[in-house]
């Protein structure tokens, strides 16, 4: 009997894992906005500026 | 400049932070907001990032102690919960209604922040429990408690009858559930 729940219990487990998964990578898979692009160049811009200064 | 600029490689970590950041914030805007705000402090302290690290684990340990000390301040207010992490996926598996991941979604964002986090860490995005436990500051009984808890909460939410178990395990449903490929849009 114990036994028996232990294994409904794991496979329910790996159904949770299968399933959070499939979640997270529909959206990884989302394309990334473009203010995340514009920010990471605007911050290399900013360096470049500093670093132009000294 | 011999050596690689590792903020090179930030970008490379921007869609799995954003995975992270939905799943933690359940709000497309603050989750992006947290994005923004992590990608500035890990450009700006990038001095602080050991080369040869994990790079990943890094940025999420800065957009998780975001979230948290925003939490803290934020605590009197009701979170505003758009449902971002389960309404924007396009879950196609209904043939036989046997997968149920409508439910399985609305269920998750129903956790606590923590075992949510746990659950995703561990669950979804490949860290083990050491390195899990190591972002979090906690000890690794801890996540996996929390984990297991969340699991415990999802299979209780999820009405998990014994039926049901045999039911989403049968072997029809683990071969689609072991078969998503890409989902078409």
């Amino acid at each position: 009997m114990a036994q028996e729940g232990n294994q409904k219990k794991q496979r329910f487990e790996a159904l949770v894992d299968d399933n959070l998964k499939r979640l997270y990578s529909d959206l990884v898979q989302e394309e990334l906005p473009d203010r995340f692009k514009d920010l990471l160049s605007q911050l290399k811009d900013q360096d470049t500026q500093k670093s132009a200064k000294k | 400049m011999s050596s690689p600029d590792p903020r090179d490689e930030l970008v490379n970590h921007l869609p799995a932070l954003r995975a992270f950041a939905l799943s933690l914030t359940r709000n497309g805007a603050t989750a992006d907001d947290m994005v923004q705000d992590t990608v500035v402090k890990a450009w700006t302290n990038i001095e602080k990032f050991e080369v040869g690290t994990n790079m990943r684990a890094w940025l999420f340990t800065i957009l998780r102690n975001t979230y948290y000390s925003s939490r803290r301040k934020a605590k009197r207010e009701v979170p505003d919960v758009d449902g971002a992490f389960t309404e924007r996926l396009s879950v196609k598996p209904e043939h036989d209604g046997k997968l149920q991941l409508a439910d399985f979604k609305d269920a998750f964002e129903q956790l606590p922040d923590e075992q949510r986090e746990a659950l995703v860490l561990v669950g979804a995005s490949g860290f083990s429990y050491e390195e899990a436990a190591d972002m979090c500051g906690v000890a690794v009984g801890t996540i996996k408690s929390r984990a297991n808890r969340g699991r415990a909460r999802l299979a209780d939410l999820l009405d998990h009858s014994d039926d049901t178990a045999m039911e989403l395990t049968d072997p029809a449903t683990m071969a689609v559930v072991a078969d998503s490929g890409p989902v078409s849009r």
